[in-house]
C-alpha cells in the first residue's frame, strides 16, 4: 500500500471540496476500497472518510417512496421494515450479497460503486484496460467465466458485481449526487456505463461526485417483486447470473413489469426488450420464454461463459413464473 | 502382534487442552511470537513463467524510509546446498515459474516492505514457457518411482485381452483440477540469528524435518538450528516440507544482523510458493463379467510436475489394492512444466485417484445392473491384490453395510431422474474410501517424573489443528497407566526429542508408538513409584511383524445431492461417512478430522479449482473471493461415524490414522449421486452448474 493522507469529512460540501482539490477517494465501509489499495489497484493521495456525514438514514418520502442514505449499512437496509414490506426484491438482493460481516460494513454508495471482480483487474501483474487503459484486456482470451454476455466491448468484458444495484435498477431508483457544481439526480440505470472505448470509467460520476442518497419511487398496489441469484456456491459468491423482477399482473395480463439482470454486463442490465414483450401480454410461460429470448438475442458469450445464456433464460422464466403464480 | 494398550483414557473425549488459549487469542502462532524489534520481509515475485533476470534495481526501494535491505540474485548470501531447486532462492538468475521469488525486501513495517517491493525494478529476459498439461503431449515421461516409494507402473495378467472378453466394460477419462491447500494460517516464519545459531518460529507440520532441511540448505550443523512451532493453523500437506519462506527468511535475517525478521506470505503468494495438488488426467478401464465380478482394472495417469523439481503424485496407487481382479495394470506419466512446484495435499494419490476409480466403479455397476454397494462388496479381495499379503484388518464391507443401513440406501430407485422434490432433482451415490496406515521411523520421546508427581512427556511432534496436544497426552496417560491430568505433554520444538512429520496420517502411529515405548521402558526401569527426576528416553521400536500385513484404513461415503432443474445448481443435502480406522483415540477430535476431510472432499467436488491462465502461467483466481471453498451453506449435514475395529497388527494403540481418509472418495460419492439425480455423468471436477444446464 502506498502512503496516503486520511481526511475525515465533517460536512458534505467539505468532502466534495477536498475530493475536488486532490487525487481523492471517498471511504465508506472500505470493504472494496481497502482491498484495492492493498493490491495496488487504487492509489489515492487522500482518502476522504464520509462516515461522519450522517448520511446513514432511511426515511419514507412524502410520495410514499423511500430515501436511503448513502452510508446506510447493507445489513440495516435489508432489515428495514419498509424495505421488507414494499421492496422485497431489494431485501433479497442485499441478503444474497457477500457475507454477514461484510454487509455490516458495506454501505449503499459503496455497494453501487464497488468495482469489478475481474481477476485481471485485481492483479497488477496482468494487462487490463480498466485499470491501465491501453494495456489490453486479459479476460478476452483468458479466464472469463464471470464475465459479460451483454453490452461488452472489445476493450473490456467485465461485469458489475453488485446484487443490490440490480434490484435498484428494477425499482427505477434515482441516485442523488452532490458534486462541485451542486446537487443532481441520476437515474440508477444511467449511473453505470457500458465499457465502450473507456472501460476505465465505470460510471458517469467524476472524482468529486458524492452520492448522498438513493430514492426509491413507490410501487403501485398489487406489485410483487423478487430477486433470484445463481452462483457457484450456496453463499458468499458473486452472481453468475441474477434476476430482479418487479411485476403486476391483473386479470392474467402483465400490467407493469420491470426486469433487471445481474452478472451479465458492465452495469446492472435493465432488460427493456424483455419488458416490451411482457407488457400487456398474458402472464404465460410461452410469453416468458419469448421475453427472455428477445433480451438474449443480443448476447455474445465468451468461451468460458456460454452457459450464462441458458442460465439467464431459465432463471428469468422461472422467476416470472413464480411471481405471476397466484396473480391470476 | 503388538502388545495393545488397555484403553482407559484412550477412547474418551477430553476437550482440546489448548482450546481455551486458542479461542482467547493467547495461543501463539508463528507470526505472533514476541521478538524484540523485528523487521518484516516482503517477497517480490517473477511476473513471467520463464526467463532470466537481467537486472534488479533496488535503488528506489532502498531510498524509502524504513527499508533495511533488499536481497536480489546478485547480493543474496550463497546457500550451502542448492540441490533442492525449490529452496535455492536467489541463487541464480533463472526464472523457472511465474511467482518465483526474484527479490526480497526487509523493512521496519510490513506495509513499508510491501510498498518497497513494488518499487524494486526487476528486468527479466523472457523466454517462451510451456505450462499446458495434456495427455497428448509427446514428452510425457515415467518417473523412477512415485510418492512414498511406490512403483511407477505395475502389471498383472492381460488387461487388453480381459477387456476384449468382458461383457461389461468402462473406458473413460476422468480429470481432477489443480487444488491449492490454503490453510487459514499462511506460511509464516520468524528468523533470528545469534552467534551463528539460528532460531526459526515457523508454521510447520514438523519442527525437526524443517530444521534438518534448513540446516542442510544453509550449511549449518542441525544442532545450531532451533525450530519452534507450538500451534499451526492448518497445513493440509503444504507445511509438510519446508518451502521457500523458511530459507528466504533465514537469509534475510542474515542481512540485518541482530534483527529478527518476520515473513507471512500473502494469500496470493501461497498459490505459487507452497505447493499444490497437481491436476490429473486418469484413463480408467474396468471390465466385469455378467455377475459383476471384476476381470480387469487399469488406470493410466497423466499429471504434472515442475521442470525444476520432480513431484510424482501416486494417483493410481489405490487402484492397486481396492478390488480383486485377475488382470490389472497402472501407469503414471508426468509432464515437466514451467509451473510452480506441486507437492503434498491431504491424501495425495488416494484423493484424486479414488475420484476416478470410484466414479468408474459406479459406471460399471450401473452398466451390469448390480447395485453399487453390492458391486463393491462382491469385489472385495481376500488378500491385498498386488502384494498377496493378508490385510491386518479390512472392514470395508462392514462400512458399506452399516452406511447403507443408516443412509436408507435400500429404498433407492436406481433409475436416474427418479426422484424430484419441487424444483430439485434428487439422487444418492456411494463411494469407498481408503488410506494406508503409515508409520515413519525416527522419533524419540522422553518421559520424566516431575516435582508435582506428574509425568512430563516430551517429543517434537506437531499439532496442526488435529489435536495432538490432547490425543498424544491420552496415549501417554494409558501407556503410563495414569490419569490424563497427570501428563504434561510438550511438543512443537526441536529442543525436544526428535519427531517425524505430521504427514501421511502417521502422527499418532509414529509418535504414539514412540511415547508408548518410552513409557513402558520408564515403568520397566523405575517401577510404579518412580522418584522425582527419573527420566528415560526411547526411540520408536522397529516392528518386524509389520511387513507381513497390508495395513489400510477403509470407509464408505454416501451422498444425497440435489440439482436444480432450471439453473443446474448443485447442493449436497446429506453426507454420511462410515469408517474403519482402528481404535479411535479421541472421538471428539476424530469426528472433527473426518467431518473436516469430508467437507474438503465436498469442496473439491463442487467448487475448488485453481484456474491456470496458460498465457501467463499463473493461477488467476488466487484469493478466497474467487477460489471457492465450501461455505457453511454448502454443508448442511455431514455425519462421520466409525465401526468398532480391532487391529492388533498396526501399533500398540491399535490406531490407523484419520487425518486424510475423510477426503478420499467424497467427490466420487457426490458425482455418482449427481448422476443418479440427473442422468448426467460428470467426469471432470468440479461439478459446476454448467454441466447440468439444458
Ligand atoms: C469476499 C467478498 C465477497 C463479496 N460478495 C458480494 C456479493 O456477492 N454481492 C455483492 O453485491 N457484493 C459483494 N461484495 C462487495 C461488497 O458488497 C462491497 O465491497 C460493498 O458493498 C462496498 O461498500 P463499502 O461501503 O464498503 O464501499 P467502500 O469500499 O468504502 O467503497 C467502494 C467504492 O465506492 C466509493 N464510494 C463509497 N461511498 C461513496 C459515496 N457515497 N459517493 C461516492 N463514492 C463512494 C469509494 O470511493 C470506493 O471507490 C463482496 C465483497 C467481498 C470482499
Ligand atoms: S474485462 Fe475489463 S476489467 Fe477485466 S481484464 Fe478486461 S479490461 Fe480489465
Amino acid at each position: 500500500m502506498i502512503p496516503f493522507d486520511y481526511h475525515r469529512a465533517t460536512d458534505v460540501a467539505g468532502a466534495v471540496a477536498t475530493a475536488d482539490a486532490r487525487e481523492a477517494v471517498f471511504l465508506a465501509g472500505g470493504t472494496n476500497l481497502v482491498d484495492r489499495m492493498k493490491l495496488g489497484v487504487t492509489s489515492p493521495d487522500v482518502v476522504v472518510d464520509i462516515g461522519g456525514l450522517a448520511l446513514d438514514g432511511v426515511e419514507e418520502l412524502p410520495d410514499g417512496g423511500l430515501r436511503i442514505g448513502a452510508t446506510a449499512r447493507n445489513s440495516d437496509l435489508a432489515a428495514h421494515p419498509v424495505v421488507l414490506r414494499d421492496y422485497p426484491v431489494l431485501a433479497r438482493a442485499l441478503l444474497s450479497g457477500a457475507s454477514g460481516q461484510l454487509r455490516n460494513l458495506a454501505t449503499t454508495g459503496g455497494n453501487l460503486l464497488q468495482r469489478t471482480r475481474c481477476s485481471y483487474f485485481q492483479d497488477v501483474s496482468t494487462p487490463c484496460n480498466k485499470r491501465e487503459p491501453g494495456t489490453g484486456c486479459s479476460a478476452i482470451g483468458g479466464y472469463n467465466r464471470q464475465h459479460a454476455v451483454l453490452g461488452a466491448s472489445e476493450q473490456c468484458v467485465a461485469t458489475h458485481p453488485s446484487d443490490m444495484a440490480v434490484a435498484m435498477a428494477a425499482l427505477d431508483a434515482r441516485v442523488v449526487v452532490r458534486g462541485p457544481a451542486g446537487e443532481r439526480v441520476v437515474p440508477l440505470v444511467d449511473l453505470h456505463r457500458l465499457p465502450g472505448d473507456e472501460p476505465d470509467r465505470d460510471t458517469v460520476l467524476t472524482r468529486a461526485d458524492l452520492i448522498t442518497a438513493v430514492d426509491l419511487p413507490p410501487l403501485p398496489d398489487g406489485t410483487r417483486s423478487l430477486y433470484r441469484k445463481v452462483r457457484d456456491r450456496a453463499s458468499f459468491a458473486f452472481a453468475l447470473v441474477s434476476v430482479a423482477v418487479v411485476l403486476r399482473v391483473d386479470g392474467g395480463v402483465v400490467r407493469d413489469v420491470r426486469v433487471a439482470l445481474g452478472g451479465v454486463a458492465h452495469k446492472p442490465w435493465r432488460a427493456r426488450r424483455a419488458e416490451e414483450v411482457l407488457l400487456g401480454s398474458p402472464a404465460e410461460e410461452e410469453v416468458f420464454r419469448r421475453a427472455a429470448d428477445a433480451e438474449l438475442a443480443a448476447a455474445r458469450p465468451l468461451p468460458d461463459n456460454g452457459f450464462k445464456v441458458p442460465l439467464v433464460r431459465n432463471t428469468l422464466v422461472s422467476a416470472l413464473r413464480d411471481l405471476s403464480l397466484g396473480e391470476r | 502382534m503388538t502388545d495393545l494398550l488397555r484403553p482407559h483414557v484412550l477412547g474418551a473425549s477430553p476437550a482440546r487442552v489448548e482450546g481455551a488459549a486458542k479461542v482467547t487469542g493467547t495461543a501463539l502462532y508463528a507470526g505472533d511470537q514476541r521478538v524484540t524489534d523485528p523487521a518484516y520481509l516482503h517477497l517480490v515475485q517473477a511476473e513471467v513463467a520463464r526467463g532470466r533476470v537481467t537486472s534488479v534495481d533496488a535503488e528506489a526501494a532502498l531510498a524509502l524510509d524504513g527499508v533495511l535491505a533488499v536481497l536480489t540474485p546478485d547480493n543474496a548470501p550463497r546457500l550451502a546446498s542448492t540441490d533442492d531447486a525449490e529452496l535455492a532462492v536467489l541463487q541464480s538468475h533463472d526464472v523457472d515459474f511465474r511467482g518465483q521469488v526474484v527479490a526480497a525486501v526487509v523493512a521496519r513495517t510490513p506495509e513499508i516492505a510491501r510498498q518497497a517491493g513494488a518499487l524494486v525494478d526487476v528486468r527479466i529476459d523472457e523466454a517462451p514457457h510451456d505450462v499446458h498439461l495434456g495427455a497428448d503431449r509427446d514428452d510425457l515421461y515415467a518417473p523412477e518411482e512415485v510418492n512414498a516409494g511406490a512403483e511407477t507402473d505395475t502389471s498383472q495378467g492381460d488387461v487388453d485381452a480381459a477387456m476384449a472378453e468382458a461383457p461389461f466394460t468402462v473406458d473413460h477419462t476422468y480429470t481432477t483440477a489443480w487444488y491449492n491447500n490454503n490453510p487459514m494460517e499462511p506460511h509464516t516464519t520468524t528468523a533470528l540469528w545469534s552467534d551463528g545459531d539460528l532460531v526459526l518460529h515457523d508454521s510447520t507440520q514438523g519442527v525437526h524435518p524443517t530444521r534438518d532441511t534448513a540446516a542442510e540448505v544453509l550449511g549449518l550443523d542441525p544442532e545450531r538450528v532451533r525450530v519452534v512451532s507450538p500451534h499451526v493453523g492448518g497445513g493440509f500437506g503444504s507445511k509438510g516440507t519446508a518451502h521457500v519462506n523458511v530459507i528466504i527468511t533465514a537469509l534475510a535475517a542474515k542481512a540485518v544482523p541482530g534483527t529478527p525478521v518476520k515473513l507471512a506470505l500473502t494469500r496470493q503468494q501461497m498459490f505459487s510458493l507452497v505447493g499444490y495438488r497437481t491436476p490429473t488426467i486418469q484413463r480408467v478401464r474396468l471390465g466385469c463379467d455378467e455377475g459383476g465380478w471384476l476381470r480387469a482394472v487399469a488406470v493410466d495417469v497423466v499429471e504434472q510436475t515442475s521442470r525444476i523439481k520432480e513431484y510424482a503424485e501416486q494417483t493410481a496407487v489405490p487402484s492397486r489394492m481396492m478390488y480383486a481382479a485377475p488382470h490389472r495394470s497402472t501407469t503414471h506419466r508426468l509432464a515437466a512444466l514451467d509451473v510452480p512446484v506441486p507437492s503434498w495435499m491431504r491424501a495425495p494419490g488416494e484423493c484424486p485417484g479414488m475420484f476416478a476409480l470410484e466414479s468408474a466403479v459406479d459406471e460399471l455397476a450401473i452398466a451390469c445392473g448390480v447395485d453399487p454397494v453390492e458391486f463393491r462388496v462382491r469385489n472385495e479381495p481376500e488378500v491385498e491384490p498386488e502384494s498377496g499379503k493378508p490385510f491386518s484388518s479390512r472392514n470395508l464391507v462392514a462400512c458399506l453395510r452399516e452406511g447403507a443401513r443408516r443412509f436408507g440406501w435400500d429404498d433407492r430407485d436406481p433409475a436416474p431422474r427418479s426422484r424430484r422434490e419441487s424444483d430439485w432433482l434428487v439422487g444418492t451415490g456411494v463411494a469407498s474410501s481408503t488410506y494406508p496406515v503409515n508409520k515413519m521411523p525416527g522419533s524419540a520421546a522422553t518421559v520424566r517424573r516431575t516435582v508435582d508427581g506428574r509425568f512430563r512427556v516430551e517429543i517434537g511432534a506437531a499439532d496442526i489443528g488435529t489435536g495432538t496436544w490432547t490425543s498424544l497426552a491420552q496415549v501417554a496417560a494409558d501407556a503410563l497407566g495414569v490419569e490424563f491430568a497427570d501428563v504434561e505433554l510438550r511438543i512443537g520444538d526441536t529442543d525436544l526429542p526428535k519427531a517425524t512429520v505430521a504427514g501421511g496420517s502417521s502422527g499418532i502411529t509414529s509418535w504414539g508408538s514412540t511415547v508408548v515405548a518410552a513409557a513402558r521402558e520408564f515403568r520397566a526401569k523405575f517401577g510404579d513409584d518412580p522418584d522425582e527426576g527419573d527420566e528415560l528416553t526411547a526411540t520408536m521400536p522397529e516392528d518386524d511383524a509389520s511387513d507381513e500385513y497390508a495395513k489400510h484404513a477403509f470407509g464408505a461415503q454416501f451422498a444425497e445431492v440435489r440439482v436444480h432443474v432450471d439453473t443446474g445448481e448443485v447442493r449436497v443435502s446429506r453426507l454420511l461417512g462410515v469408517f474403519a480406522v482402528g481404535r479411535v483415540v479421541n472421538p471428539r477430535l476424530a469426528r472433527s478430522q473426518l467431518v473436516g476431510g469430508m467437507t474438503m472432499g465436498l469442496s473439491m467436488a463442487l467448487h475448488e479449482r485453481s484456474v491456470l491462465d496458460e498465457r501467463f502461467g499463473h493461477v488467476v483466481n488466487h484469493d478466497f473471493a474467487e477460489y471457492h471453498i465450501a461455505a457453511n451453506a454448502d454443508v448442511p449435514r455431514v455425519e462421520a461415524l466409525w465401526i468398532d475395529e480391532h487391529d492388533p497388527h498396526v501399533n500398540p494403540m491399535g490406531t490407523k490414522g484419520i487425518g486424510e481418509i475423510g477426503i478420499v472418495g467424497t467427490a466420487a460419492a457426490i458425482a455418482n449421486a449427481a448422476h443418479h439425480a440427473t442422468g448426467v455423468r460428470v467426469r471432470d471436477l468440479p461439478l459446476t452448474l454448467d454441466h447440468f444446464l439444458s
